[in-house]
């Protein structure tokens, strides 16, 4: 079981670099043009940012339309931090993300208290309040920029910027994967499903859903630093309650409890968008019709709670020999 | 066997002035099964909730093994061996059967997070641990075939019994069945029924009991304890109860 836990690993780890150097030679060899490139790094962050937000939705069960207050501790706390550190770009960068990251989940703990008490609507109503707290109080405080945004975060060659992204997807995806199927992912799964039974079951509620708002909130920091190195110029009312929505979105298209239909959606959501751009005013139509039409032929989603699977996908195609024992714990 | 496992004396609770328990004491020794009877609204599963930590006494105290549990919250009571069912059925619906088996072997697993990532000695043993202790629930509660079934999808009968097994897994010193008949009919009562006793045999566990079904109550309990307004009043083996005045008064009404 353990040794095909490695095994499993190589083969995603090879696959994703496939995909990787697909996507940064054209981009070094002049190939992709910035505006392309730039348009994989927000793929990379919506990526992360919907991950995240189904750790509660999806796996928790937990409706939070703050989505998006969290991102933008990130952002600016990386945005702050980076103006102040004389580093060599790469280094600073990294440090930077991770630094957003611990913030947002600072944050993410400081809501769970109150939270973890709510659900449903209430907690909705809740997040969605704090995420635009949270917007108000940057737009008026002065080391942050106020209403202008912050501005000349430094920021590094774009092809670098990808490289970080694509990885930073890659890794916070994987900590996500290894956390949904530990046994925090089955106590917040058996929480999602009836959660006095839960209790009763021996499993402290409250310590496992604020974990789950640290965790999401941590890796929402994460996107909020990689979004503001890479813009540069990063401004509060980016962050408002309709990004939020739309991450919530992304979860919803995905499949709830599905971290890989979480990461096509955002894909998917994030180009539309921009290849229907030939089509003017009606690309927000068709945007929109082609969420009504998917919801209402799949409700739960691209994906449901399945898992898309490399190990398996290759196993499908005969390319490597099934396991004996098919069971893998949870 | 006469050393009781769980000792309770005198626990009241009330909510906005009416009183929902009042003065409820019970010695239970391993191994005995006692059936909590009593008319609707008497205030049975209240003492549930209060043995559980749902609620908090206002008085008395409630000794598991000689831990006291009062003010403790629930998680924590069902740690300690305090488990039970309760009265609609709540499984984890969308997890299989291992899986909701396994969540009651969660507070066992203490790894962390790194431990997770780099599969380390400390995750590979937890989960080891758990995993084996799963297989042997599921094989003794005779769910081998339906292991990887999702839990809504099993028959009623088998959903009951899944949260009697999952209930046991926590180590139950003292298994609370709110109502285990409810709802099914006579061959699932028989096998529940057989279950009840295997366990009880099995493990030494103590059982306290609601149950509205008489003839489960008599055949299988060696002790009632009637409630009625949150209130005891008559205790005492199957036959006596039968004859005692005071309950047939609370149950037919007084001539």
């Amino acid at each position: 079981m353990y040794r095909h836990d490695f095994k499993k690993g190589i083969i995603n780890f090879s696959a994703l670099s496939v995909l990787f150097l697909a996507l940064l030679i054209p981009s070094l060899a002049g190939g992709f043009s910035r505006y392309i490139q730039g348009l994989i790094i927000s793929v990379c962050i919506n990526i992360i940012l919907a991950a995240s937000l189904n750790l509660t939705t999806g796996f928790l069960g937990q409706i939070t339309l703050g989505h998006a207050g969290f991102m933008s501790v990130g952002a600016y706390s990386a945005g702050l931090v980076a103006k102040a550190l004389p580093l060599p770009d790469g280094i600073r960068f990294l440090l930077c993300i991770i630094i957003g990251g611990i913030t947002a989940a600072v944050f993410g703990v400081i809501i769970g208290i109150p939270a973890f008490r709510l659900k449903g609507d209430y907690l909705a109503i809740l997040t969605l309040g704090f995420g635009e707290i949270i917007r108000t109080v940057i737009e008026n405080l002065k080391f942050t920029g106020g209403a202008q945004g912050l501005r000349g975060i430094p920021r590094v060659a774009t092809p670098l910027c990808l490289t970080i992204a694509f990885w930073s997807a890659v890794f916070c995806i994987g900590i996500m994967f290894c956390f949904v199927r530990s046994r925090h992912g089955l106590e917040i799964s058996a929480i999602r499903d009836d959660d006095i039974a839960s209790e009763a079951c021996g499993i402290d509620n409250a310590k496992s859903k604020i974990t789950v708002f640290a965790a999401s909130a941590f890796f929402a920091g994460v996107a909020g630093g990689i979004y503001a190195q890479y813009l540069g110029i990063i401004s509060a009312s980016a962050f408002n309650y309709l990004k939020s929505i739309d991450i919530m979105a992304f979860v919803i298209l995905g499949g709830m409890g599905s971290l890989t239909g979480s990461a096509v959606a955002a894909a998917v959501l994030t180009i539309l968008p921009e290849v229907l751009r030939g089509f003017s005013e009606y690309r927000m139509i068709i945007y929109s019709v082609s969420l009504i039409v998917l919801m209402i032929f799949k409700p739960s989603g691209l994906f449901g709670r399945y898992e898309f699977s490399f190990v398996r996908l290759l196993e499908k195609l005969g390319l490597t020999r099934r396991r004996k024992n098919e069971y893998s714990g949870a | 066997m006469n050393i009781p496992v769980l000792d309770v004396q005198n626990l009241s609770v009330s909510f906005s002035g009416l009183k929902a328990v009042n003065g409820f004491s019970v010695s239970v020794s391993e191994g005995e099964i006692i059936a909590v009877i009593g008319p609707n609204g008497a205030g049975k599963t209240t003492v549930f909730n209060l043995l559980t930590g749902v609620y908090r006494s206002e008085t008395g105290h409630i000794l598991l093994d000689g831990k006291s549990l009062i003010g403790r919250p629930i998680h924590e009571t069902a740690s300690c061996g305090m488990a039970r069912t309760f009265q609609n059925i709540r499984l984890f619906r969308n997890l299989s059967v291992r899986e909701n088996i396994k969540v009651a072997h969660c507070r066992n697993m203490h790894y962390s997070m790194l431990d997770c990532l780099l599969r380390s000695k400390r995750y590979r043993d937890d989960e080891g641990l758990a995993d084996s202790l799963t297989s042997r629930t599921l094989k003794e509660f005779g769910f081998s075939d339906d292991a990887d079934t999702p839990a809504g999808e099993l028959p009623y009968g088998k959903q009951r019994r899944l949260e009697i097994a999952r209930a046991m897994s926590l180590g139950a010193k003292v298994l609370l069945l709110d109502e285990p008949a409810a709802g099914m009919n006579h061959t699932e009562t028989a096998e529940l029924m057989e279950l009840i006793a295997k366990i009880r045999r099995k493990y030494g566990v103590a059982i306290l009991l609601i149950e509205h079904d008489m003839s489960l109550v008599m055949k299988i309990c060696e002790r009632i304890i009637v409630l009625d307004y949150g209130s005891i009043i008559a205790e005492g083996t199957p036959s006596e109860i039968l004859t005692n005045k005071a309950v047939l008064a609370a149950y037919l009404g007084e001539d």
